[in-house]
């Protein structure tokens, strides 16, 4: 077979097939034509202003890497002005993040960039293995969920700096939208489209510039780069509801590989004929207004259990939501403390099971009030936040309060039974 | 005597799957010429080698799904993506530096 020839230059060796229309490009090119799809991306969506700092939430994985790297560049090539720092959560758990940490201390040598690394000590004045040491195994990956989830957005208010941005792809998109979508809950699928959460009056404003960028690309410009970066072992959890619509979504792309971003469209378009009353979003403005990034939980956590992937937010709804921490801590807790032991997803749905306490809420559409935490003065749509409820049982060494986390597990652990149905039966 | 020859190719393992070879990233590796029947050998063929011969781990299904490279996983033929070689028809020439990576791990 006669090498095939860059699509753009003409006269290298095409070396990437682009998921997205099939072109074939040189490496260079290749190269080029990603960083400017972002820098579009970018400036289409007015994501910065000039003299903004932001925090890149940064893991040491593949695409807080990348996301770093050409940010970088970007605001080298275009003047963005931008004054960009990497910030890093430290979970606490004795040699679960020493490797990725490592990676982003050499990043930020790399990249020439300022790195800061909370902890959840600082943020909660707990580490998880205090958590452990005091509650046992059991449950703790709903305080690690919880706590994970703020952590971004706290570290980056205890820092000053007022957006976060964090590497979600199109294939996280993509698969948070087909989530929402099989679960029929179409406000939270909108808000999961919008490339910007939180607006001017939020602490802190979280966006994800590599929003149409394909993993695919993601993974071939760091190899291209040669770009240092660092990769947990990842539970493909068959029991995960997320699991499983990520495996959907790679069969799908290798069909079809233009669906992942034909699925971010039609999200996109569904999302416009969402009521705004019911989703939060003004479409004007084509961000949140109301609400902030609280179904962050639902948010492409993609990867596994990286900081800079994890899914984020303030607060908000959280404490109505509690779906959300179902299915975002089953996964915490698949990487953040199954992996070193045993690989295995079950633990999952061990959780979901114990925990019991099983109440029937029905779907609500109602817009969410917001308030703030009377304690951390977090917003929250409770007196008390769920960060701070936790952080009081803890605090008085009552682990398993009367929180229930899993008011709608029987809800999703039907859907997720379908999907492995549908697994097996498409396998 | 066309049979026992062998070629000598590199593959390698990266963004988390070589902890399903031996935590090793790199293999050189000697492989015959010819399969059973003959024919010169491809990458279709190597993967089963690989899945049979080499990887030591359980999980074949985080390799390897319904026969096939388990989608999301890149595979890389000298640098180059293998839809444009051909995939798993692609015939291994000596020398040859074929690279598995996931993206389907997390950092
Ligand atoms: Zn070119
Ligand atoms: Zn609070």
């Amino acid at each position: 077979m006669a090498p095939a020839l860059c699509a753009i230059c003409e006269t290298a060796r095409a070396l990437v097939k682009r998921p997205k229309n099939g072109q074939k490009l040189c490496k260079g090119c290749f190269i080029t034509i990603f960083e400017e799809e972002i820098h579009h991306t970018i400036t289409a969506t007015k994501l910065f202003s000039p003299g903004d700092r932001i925090a890149i939430g940064a893991s040491g994985g593949k695409d807080s890497t990348v996301l770093a790297s050409v940010l970088k560049t970007l605001n080298e090539r275009h003047n963005y002005g931008l004054d960009l720092v990497l910030l890093s959560i430290d979970e606490g758990i004795k040699g679960y993040r020493d490797d990725s940490l490592e990676t982003v201390k050499r990043n930020a040598v790399q990249y020439d960039m300022e790195l800061k690394i909370v902890g959840y000590d600082e943020l909660y004045g707990w580490t998880m293995d205090q958590v452990v040491e005091t509650i046992g195994k059991k449950g703790n990956c709903t305080y690690c969920g919880v706590f994970r989830r703020q952590a971004l957005d706290r570290g980056a208010k205890m820092l000053g700096i007022k957006h976060v941005v964090t590497g979600h792809n199109a294939d996280d998109v993509a698969e948070t939208i087909l989530m929402n979508l099989l679960r029929g809950d179409l406000p939270r699928l909108a808000r999961s489209t919008s490339i910007v959460t939180g607006d001017e009056s939020s602490d802190v404003r979280r966006s994800k510039p590599l929003k149409y960028a394909y993993e695919k690309e993601i993974v071939l410009y760091a190899f291209h780069k040669k770009l240092d970066y660092f990769s947990t072992e990842c539970i493909y959890s068959p029991e995960a509801f997320r699991g499983s619509a990520r495996t959907l979504i790679k069969s799908l792309e290798r069909i079809r590989p233009s669906a992942i971003l034909d699925i971010v469209r039609s999200g996109e378009d569904m999302a416009k004929l969402v009521p705004e009353e019911v989703t939060g979003i003004s479409h004007c403005k084509s961000q949140k207004v109301s609400l902030s990034s609280a179904d962050g939980g639902e948010e492409g956590a993609g990867g596994c259990g990286s900081n800079g992937r994890s899914s984020g937010g303030e607060m908000a709804e959280m404490e109505k939501k509690l779906q959300e921490d179902e299915e975002a801590s089953g996964r915490e807790v698949d990487v953040a403390l199954i992996v070193p032991s045993t690989a295995n997803g079950q633990r999952h749905d061990r959780i979901g099971g114990k925990n019991g306490v099983k109440k029937e809420t029905g779907r609500k559409l109602t817009r969410q009030t917001l308030g703030t935490c009377k304690k951390c003065g977090y917003m929250s749509s409770q007196d008390i936040c769920k960060a701070c409820m936790l952080l009081e049982g803890l605090n008085k060494n009552r682990p398993k309060m009367e929180i229930e986390i899993d008011v709608e597990e029987e809800e999703g652990s039907t859907l997720r039974r379908r999907m492995e149905g549908l697994a097996l039966a498409a396998g | 005597m066309a049979s026992t020859e062998d070629i000598s190719i590199i593959v390698e393992f990266t963004g988390g799957l070589e902890m399903l070879f031996s935590d090793e990233r790199k293999h050189k590796l000697s492989v015959p010429a010819k399969d059973s029947k003959g024919e010169a050998i491809t990458v279709g063929w190597l993967v089963e080698y690989l899945c049979e011969e080499v990887m030591k781990d359980t999980r074949k299904e985080m390799f390897v799904l319904d026969g096939h490279v388990r989608p999301g996983i890149l595979v890389l033929i000298n640098d180059a993506d293998w839809e444009l070689e051909g995939e798993a028809t692609y015939t291994l020439q000596p020398n040859d530096n074929i690279l598995f990576v996931s993206t389907l791990h997390g950092g």
